[in-house]
C-alpha cells in the first residue's frame, strides 16, 4: 500500500505541489495526468526519492520516506522519461550492476535476470551493448532496471514517449506484466494509452490533486465523476434525448445509480454514471421505460478521457 | 561497503571501457617517461638519489593533472547522461556514492602510477638508492593524488558539466599549489597558514627526498576527507533544490 499524505514541495518560494494526498493499493496500475507544469514530474521525483518533500509524508508498506530513506528506496523502481543507461555495458551487465547497487546478492541476480529479461521482452538482446539498442529497446532496459529488485512500486515517467505503434503495443504488454508483482504508477500525456493501461487515474492541476477518482468507494462528484467514468469499473457514458432536469431527477432516484454527472450539449444530455453494480443494460431498460430516449451507450473504458482531462485541467473563466 | 565497492568497480570499468581513460593513461605514462629521461636522468652526471628526487618531483605534475582529469567525470558525467538518477534512487547513501566514485578514480590513478615503477627500479638496479626513498616517494604521490582526486570529485559534484568540473578542480588545486608563494609574501600568522595549505611545497618535498612526514600525511588525509565531505553534502543538497 502506498500512502501519500499532505505532500508539498517548494522550489524556493514557488509551490510546485500543494498538500496532495492519495493512496494506491497493491497491484493497481494508476495513471498520473496533468498538463505541463502541473507538478507531475515533481511528484514522481519525490516518490522516487530523487527529491525530498518540503512537507508531508510518503509511505510504502508503512516505511516512511524521510525516516528510512534507503529502506524506502529499496521498495521503489523508477524509470525517468530518458532511461538512465550506461552505454558501454551490455544489457545483462547493466542489469547485474543495478541489481548489486540495490543490494541483491550475485546469486539472487543470477536467478532473477532471466525473469526480468523475459518480462521486459529483452531475451534476444541480453548480450548486446546498450549503445547499439533502438529507443524502444532502451525503454525496455529502463523498465528492466526498475523491476530487477522486485520493488513494491514501479514509477514510469512517460513510458510511451517516442515509441512507434508496434512498440507501444509491446510496452502495454510489458506494463500489464509488471502489475503481477508490483504497483505501477504511470505518468503520460498519451491519454488513450493511459485509459487502456490503467485501472484509475490521478489528475494534477497547478500542484493540486483535482481528482482522485476512486469511484468504487466515493460517490462521484461533478468534477470527479466524468473522469472516474473514463477509467474505472461500473461506469457508463450515456447520450440521452430529453430534458436535463428530468434525466437528473431520474438518475437521482434510481436505485441502480450511485452517482452521476450531466452535461447538456446540442440538445442532448451527456451523462456519466457510476452504477452500484456492473449492469448498464438494466439502467438502459429503466431509462427507456421512463420515456428517456437513449441515443448512445458506452462502457466506462470507452469514454473520451481527453474530454474529461481537458475539463478538469482547463481554467474556467 | 558492498555498495561502495560496486560503484568503485563500475567507475574503474568506465575508464577501461572508454577511450578517455586510455588516453589519460597513455599521456601520463608518456610524460613520466619523458620527464624521467630528460629531466630526472638528464645529460649531466648525477647522484642516484638526485635522479629519483627529480623523478618524484616531475611525477607530481602528472598526478595533479591526471587526478583532476580522472575525477572530472565522476559525478558530472552521470548528471549529463541522466544516470545520476540511478544512483540517487538506489538504496545507497550519498556518502557511499561519493566514496565509490572517489575510490574508482583513485584506483585508476594508482594503476597508472604503478606502471611507472620500473623507472625508479632502473635507478635502484643501476645506481644506489634505498628502497625506502622509492617507497616514501610513492607514498607522497599517493597522498597528493588522494587529495587532488577528492578535490576533483567535489568539483565534479557541483559542476554542471565535465569541462567546468575540470576548470574548477584545476583552479582549486592551482590555488593550493600557489599558497607557498603567498606564504613568502605574507606576514605571520597568515604566513604559516598559507605555508601549511601548500599542496606541494611544504608537504610533498620531504617525500621526494625519502622522508615520510606524518604531518603531511595528516594534511593530505584532511584535504581528502574535507573535500569528500563537501561533495557528499553537495550531492545531498541536490535533493532539496
Amino acid at each position: 500500500m502506498i500512502e501519500v499524505h499532505n505532500l508539498s514541495r517548494y522550489y524556493g518560494t514557488f509551490c510546485a505541489l500543494k498538500e496532495i494526498s492519495f493512496s494506491i493499493a497493491n497491484g493497481e496500475v494508476v495513471g498520473f495526468l496533468g498538463r505541463n507544469g502541473a507538478g507531475k514530474s515533481t511528484t514522481l521525483k519525490v516518490l522516487a526519492g530523487l527529491l525530498a518533500p518540503s512537507a508531508g509524508t510518503v509511505k510504502i508498506d508503512n516505511v516512511d520516506m524521510t525516516e528510512a530513506p534507503t529502506g524506502f528506496r529499496k521498495r521503489i523502481g523508477f524509470l525517468p522519461e530518458e532511461p538512465p543507461l550506461y552505454e558501454d555495458l551490455s544489457v545483462s551487465d547493466f542489469l547485474r550492476y543495478v541489481g548489486s547497487l540495490r543490494g541483491m546478492s550475485a546469486q539472487a541476480i543470477k536467478s532473477r535476470l532471466p525473469e526480468v529479461l523475459a518480462k521486459a521482452q529483452l531475451e534476444d538482446r541480453a548480450d548486446q551493448l546498450i549503445s547499439e539498442l533502438s529507443h524502444g529497446y532502451r525503454k525496455r532496459v529502463g523498465i528492466a532496471q526498475a523491476i530487477i529488485h522486485r520493488p513494491k512500486l514501479v514509477i514510469l515517467d512517460e513510458p510511451f514517449s517516442g515509441l512507434d505503434p508496434a512498440q507501444i503495443r509491446g510496452m502495454r504488454v510489458v506494463i500489464r506484466a509488471l502489475a503481477e508483482e508490483s504497483t505501477v504508477l504511470i505518468s503520460s500525456h498519451n491519454l488513450p494509452e493511459i485509459s487502456q493501461t490503467c485501472d484509475r487515474v490521478l489528475v494534477l492541476k497547478r500542484g493540486r490533486l483535482v481528482a482522485e477518482p476512486d469511484g468504487s468507494s466515493d460517490p462521484i462528484s461533478p468534477t470527479i465523476g466524468g473522469l472516474a467514468g473514463g477509467v474505472a469499473k461500473n461506469h457508463v457514458s450515456l447520450t440521452l434525448r430529453g430534458d436535463a432536469g428530468a434525466v437528473g431527477a431520474f438518475l437521482e432516484a434510481s436505485p441502480l445509480v450511485k452517482g452521476h454527472t450531466l452535461k447538456a450539449r446540442a440538445g442532448l444530455v451527456l451523462a456519466y454514471v457510476l452504477l452500484n453494480e456492473d449492469a448498464p443494460e438494466a439502467l438502459v431498460e429503466a431509462l427507456v421505460a421512463a420515456g428517456i430516449g437513449v441515443r448512445r451507450v458506452e462502457d466506462g473504458l470507452a469514454i473520451q478521457l481527453e474530454d474529461v482531462f481537458l475539463d478538469l485541467t482547463e481554467d474556467r473563466k | 561497503m558492498s555498495a561502495i565497492l560496486h560503484i568503485a568497480l563500475r567507475e574503474l570499468g568506465s575508464f577501461l571501457n572508454s577511450w578517455w581513460g586510455w588516453v589519460i593513461l597513455a599521456l601520463m605514462l608518456l610524460f613520466d617517461g619523458l620527464a624521467f629521461n630528460v629531466y630526472a636522468v638528464g645529460f649531466q652526471p648525477k647522484y642516484s638519489s638526485d635522479v629519483l628526487e627529480s623523478f618524484m618531483e616531475a611525477s607530481t605534475v602528472t598526478v595533479m593533472i591526471g587526478g583532476v582529469l580522472l575525477a572530472m567525470p565522476t559525478i558530472a558525467r552521470e548528471r549529463a547522461n541522466g544516470t545520476l538518477a540511478l544512483l540517487q534512487t538506489a538504496p545507497v547513501t550519498e556518502a557511499q556514492v561519493i566514496a565509490g566514485k572517489y575510490l574508482g578514480a583513485l584506483s585508476f590513478l594508482v594503476i597508472i602510477k604503478a606502471l611507472t615503477l620500473y623507472m625508479p627500479l632502473l635507478v635502484q638496479i643501476n645506481g644506489k638508492v634505498s628502497w625506502s626513498q622509492i617507497g616514501a616517494g610513492y607514498l607522497g604521490l599517493f597522498g597528493l593524488g588522494a587529495a587532488v582526486v577528492a578535490i576533483g570529485v567535489f568539483a565534479s559534484t557541483i559542476s554542471r558539466n565535465q569541462i567546468l568540473a575540470a576548470v574548477l578542480g584545476g583552479s582549486i588545486v592551482g590555488v593550493l599549489i600557489l599558497a607557498w608563494l603567498l606564504s613568502r609574501i605574507s606576514e605571520p600568522p597568515l604566513k604559516s597558514i598559507f605555508a601549511y595549505m601548500a599542496l606541494f611545497d611544504r608537504h610533498f618535498q620531504p617525500f621526494m627526498r625519502g622522508r615520510i612526514n606524518t604531518e603531511s600525511l595528516v594534511y593530505y588525509a584532511s584535504v581528502s576527507f574535507g573535500f569528500l565531505l563537501l561533495a557528499t553534502r553537495a550531492l545531498k543538497a541536490r535533493r532539496w533544490v
